[in-house]
């Protein structure tokens, strides 16, 4: 590598790293002082890049436009952080943290399909910044002025953003928040405004970084989805709550990024995500942030009671009817059943972690792939019949669940979350990339059923066997001391250990037992499919199964399946009627979630 | 003399420059109800921390019947049969009363890990009768979070007696009670401990509670014991009245 590649490739790592700055920054500060993890932050930075983009081309100031469109972006954007926290949000902050979490990604679905419906699905190449247009000559290779512009720009924002925080009153207000948002409150500061303002703050700098990208990169509907899973790994790495971290972390992730594609082209996506988990481990907090006071609220991300006894005749005639009936119905409705089914077991099994266990996994789909793709690959490489690819398929992901979760399970809250995002998005990386063995993009495709199972019928009827078998097993496992030993842990893990229960080994189990049914859905799903996709492995997947659990209601073990069908019936309806059935969705769900904030079994429940 | 049950032999720690406990030695003969005493800050529950393993200790050792416990994690000390209480209540607050009891019997008899039986017929007969003991039977059903703050210390009574230990840790065992109350929590504490031939230790602000319930008291005082003996020695005690006694008089 010749030493004038090697300081191009810093720089233009460094330029992606100051856009990541400004978006990490936003999320970090919200997360700080409003313990939301805003999904719709990367959705808030493809709106601003939109607008950035129509806003150029419809401005009559000439060559100004366009800075004036960035400004004009991120300022509407702000705005739009402010209706969202204002109007939706507020209603939100006393239910559980995840109940909030539904409720960003219910907008992640409604922002991309308003974008979608406002300019299209097609690509768009932005306008180039007047004036910043060309390329320089550096160590005599060319190199666009535009990021060394933006290098020059994001230190600039850094410091403005650290006068603020450390030369005014709000800064300081909001610095306390970040460390104890109980004292600030306890010394009368308003704290619904402050967070009103934060939120605007935050999201405005998620704007910014968006409209600044429109000169780099062409704009398509899934760059909220890409950005929002790196932004999250350059906070965690930072240190949730601190913007320094965040610049420290995207200039990190930048130049690895930069460098990786030059070492290891095949392993990039790998590498911040292996950088992510390291971080984790060995420092779970971030590298500039602090230890979670832990204490007050520990263990009560999610408020939960008691089971809720399901009546004996609604199961038995669902089983019944579930057994008679697709006989009866045509072949489409069978296949949607069956997914059904796979999707009951994949939020049953989250729902031991999450509900049971009190540990909120982000990379649950994890499990899914490893299912899906130990199945599949069983059967391609190793020969393996059908029937046998399926029953090993959830020891595959069993087996890979005891690795990851010997890592997860010695953090909680926040930083197990991240940390299981980070082994999916490995996971995902590792089947992205691996083009010989997995087909990379392409996927797997052809795998089929059995001969002797391979009509829709046969097929449902074994999915049914095996998803009824698993909720139920899930249901056994919840009820027996295991289940109740696991759910002491989640209301008092140091009392729990006060009583000789060594917790982590018992999260352990947890994460492996939910790691096996996890897989039993994805093979489940992967035969039905005929192929495996790297998208199993997906943010999207993992965020699916944490919705249906939450719309289901997560006291209640029934929740889960009732949530999954929910969804699902909602997903196979809307995408029938309309295109923008992501946006049917996302209203759907906000609505759930203002209307029942408990789920769905907690209203039957009361009703 | 009767045996040793916990020999704390020159336990040192400290925090920044503050010694919390600072060479801390004694012995807890079996049978014996000790109290700890000290102002707020002397160190009574860092002690405790180290005790129960919560925290390592700087220096020092802590034996239990003759058997070395630094360095081992709270759920291995218990099952050597020490069993606690915190300061701040904690109990599993979603978990029925019964619920609460029934995960410390499980753990006890190592089935805390059994998948398929269902829990709610194992243990019945240990917990209810601990239920009965420290009179919270009646309350079984409830879920813990809703309990009055007696009735929780009282579940916390239960629970720590729930897997027969040797020794009883009671960190502030009445704090936050009614007078009247904390008498009465403390008696039925000493009549089951004497009942079982347990060995406790507690710390208490209660001096009623304290030279009431206590054989023997230490006090500690910024992270040193400054004076162990019977109430009367203690009482009378010139340092302990000037540090102690002397402040809340």
């Amino acid at each position: 590598m010749s030493p004038s590649i090697i300081v191009v490739q810093l720089l233009s790592g460094l330029a992606k790293a100051m856009v990541l700055f400004l978006i990490a920054s936003g999320l970090s500060l919200i997360f700080g002082v409003t313990r939301v993890v805003n999904f719709a932050h990367g959705s808030l930075y493809m709106l601003a890049a939109y607008l950035t983009y129509s806003l150029t081309a419809a401005l009559p100031f000439g060559a100004a436009s366009f800075y004036v469109s960035v400004l004009a972006a991120a300022v509407a954007v702000g705005l739009v952080g402010l209706v969202i926290e204002v109007g939706l949000l507020r209603r939100v902050y006393k239910a559980p943290e995840l109940y909030q979490l539904l409720l960003t990604f219910a907008l992640v679905l409604v922002i991309s399909d308003v974008v979608k419906l406002a300019w299209g699905s097609e690509n768009k190449t932005g306008p180039s910044a007047p004036g910043l247009a060309g390329s320089v000559p550096i160590a005599g290779q060319l190199f666009p002025t535009y990021d060394l512009a933006l290098i020059v720009f994001g230190p600039l924002v850094a410091l403005a953003l650290w006068w603020l925080f450390y030369r005014t009153r709000w800064g300081v207000l909001i610095r306390a928040a970040t460390q104890d948002r109980e004292m600030v409150a306890a010394l009368g500061v308003d704290q619904a405004r402050l967070f009103t303002a934060v939120f605007a703050l935050g999201s405005a700098l998620a704007g910014l970084g968006g409209a600044l990208q429109v000169p780099r990169q062409p704009l398509t509907i899934v760059m909220d989805t890409s950005i929002i899973t790196e932004a999250f790994v350059v906070v965690v790495i930072g240190g949730m709550g601190s913007v320094p971290g965040a610049l420290l972390a995207a200039v990190m992730i930048g130049v690895i990024e930069a460098f990786g594609v030059l070492v290891l082209p095949k392993a990039t996506l790998v590498m911040t995500f292996a950088v992510m988990a390291i971080v984790l481990i060995v420092r779970p907090w971030g590298l500039l942030g602090r230890p979670e006071s832990q204490g007050r609220g520990a263990g009560g991300a999610i408020a939960s009671t008691s089971a809720v006894p399901v009546p004996r005749a609604a199961i038995v005639a669902l089983l019944a009817a579930l057994v008679a009936l697709p006989p009866l119905l045509p072949t489409f409705h069978v296949w949607v059943l069956v997914e059904i089914l796979a999707f009951a077991l994949f939020a049953a099994s989250l729902h031991l972690l999450m509900g049971t266990g009190g540990m909120v996994s982000f990379g649950h789909a994890a499990s899914f792939g490893l299912g899906a793709y130990g199945a599949a690959l069983l059967m391609k490489l190793a020969g393996v019949t059908m029937p046998v690819a399926f029953v090993a398929a959830p020891v595959v992901a069993a087996a890979c669940a005891l690795v990851i979760g010997f890592f997860c399970v010695r953090l909680s809250s926040i930083y197990f979350a991240m940390l299981t995002l980070a082994f999916a998005q490995i996971a995902y990386a590792i089947v992205h990339q691996w083009y010989d063995v997995t087909g990379g993009d392409n996927g797997l495709l052809g795998v089929w059923p059995a001969r002797w199972l391979a009509t829709p019928l046969r097929y449902y009827y074994l999915a049914l066997v095996a998803c009824v078998a698993g909720i139920a097993l899930l249901g056994v496992i919840g009820r027996a001391p295991f289940g109740l030993v696991l759910r002491a842990a989640r209301d008092h893990a140091r009392r729990a250990e006060a009583v000789g229960v060594n917790v982590r080994r018992h999260q352990w189990l947890a994460f492996v037992i939910a790691g096996f049914f996890g897989g039993l859905a994805g093979a489940t799903f992967v035969f039905l499919k005929g192929s495996a996709f790297p998208d199993y492995f997906s943010v999207p997947r993992s965020v699916e199964p944490l919705v249906m659990v939450l719309l289901g209601g997560v006291q209640a073990p029934a929740g889960a399946p009732l949530g999954a069908a929910i969804y699902k019936i909602l997903d196979t309806v809307a995408t029938k009627y309309t295109e923008y059935w992501q946006m049917v969705l996302g209203v759907i769900l906000v609505t759930l979630v203002l209307a029942f904030p408990r789920g769905v079994i907690g209203v039957l429940r009361r009703g | 003399m009767a045996d040793v049950v916990l020999e704390v032999d020159r336990v040192r720690k400290s925090f920044g420059g503050v010694h919390a406990v600072d060479d801390v030695s004694f012995a807890l003969p079996a049978g014996e109800i000790r109290a700890l005493i000290g102002p707020n800050g002397a160190g009574k529950t860092t002690l405790f921390n180290i005790l129960t393993g919560q925290l390592p200790a700087d220096a020092g050792s802590v034996r239990f019947r003759g058997r070395p416990i630094d360095g081992l994690a709270p759920w291995a000390i218990w099952r050597l049969g020490i069993g606690r209480t915190f300061q701040i209540t904690a109990t599993f607050a979603t978990l029925t009363v019964l619920e609460n009891v029934q995960v410390a019997r499980l753990s006890h008899v190592r089935r805390s890990r059994a998948l398929f039986r269902p829990a709610r017929t194992l243990e019945l007969g240990p917990a209810t009768t601990l239920l009965e003991q420290v009179g919270l039977a009646d309350q079984r059903s409830r879920a813990a979070g809703v309990l009055a703050y007696g009735d929780l210390k009282k579940l916390e009574l239960a629970i720590a007696l729930a897997h027969d230990p040797t020794l009883l840790l009671l960190d502030e065992p009445t704090a936050g009670m009614a007078p009247a109350e904390r008498g009465a929590l403390m008696a039925l504490t000493a009549r089951i401990a004497r009942a079982r031939g347990l060995t406790v230790l507690f710390t208490e602000h209660d001096m009623d509670v304290v030279f009431a319930t206590a054989d023997r008291i230490m006090v500690l005082h910024q992270g040193r014991l400054i004076a162990e003996g019977t109430p009367d020695h203690v009482r009378a005690h010139r340092e302990v009245q000037a540090v102690y006694l002397g402040d809340a008089v």
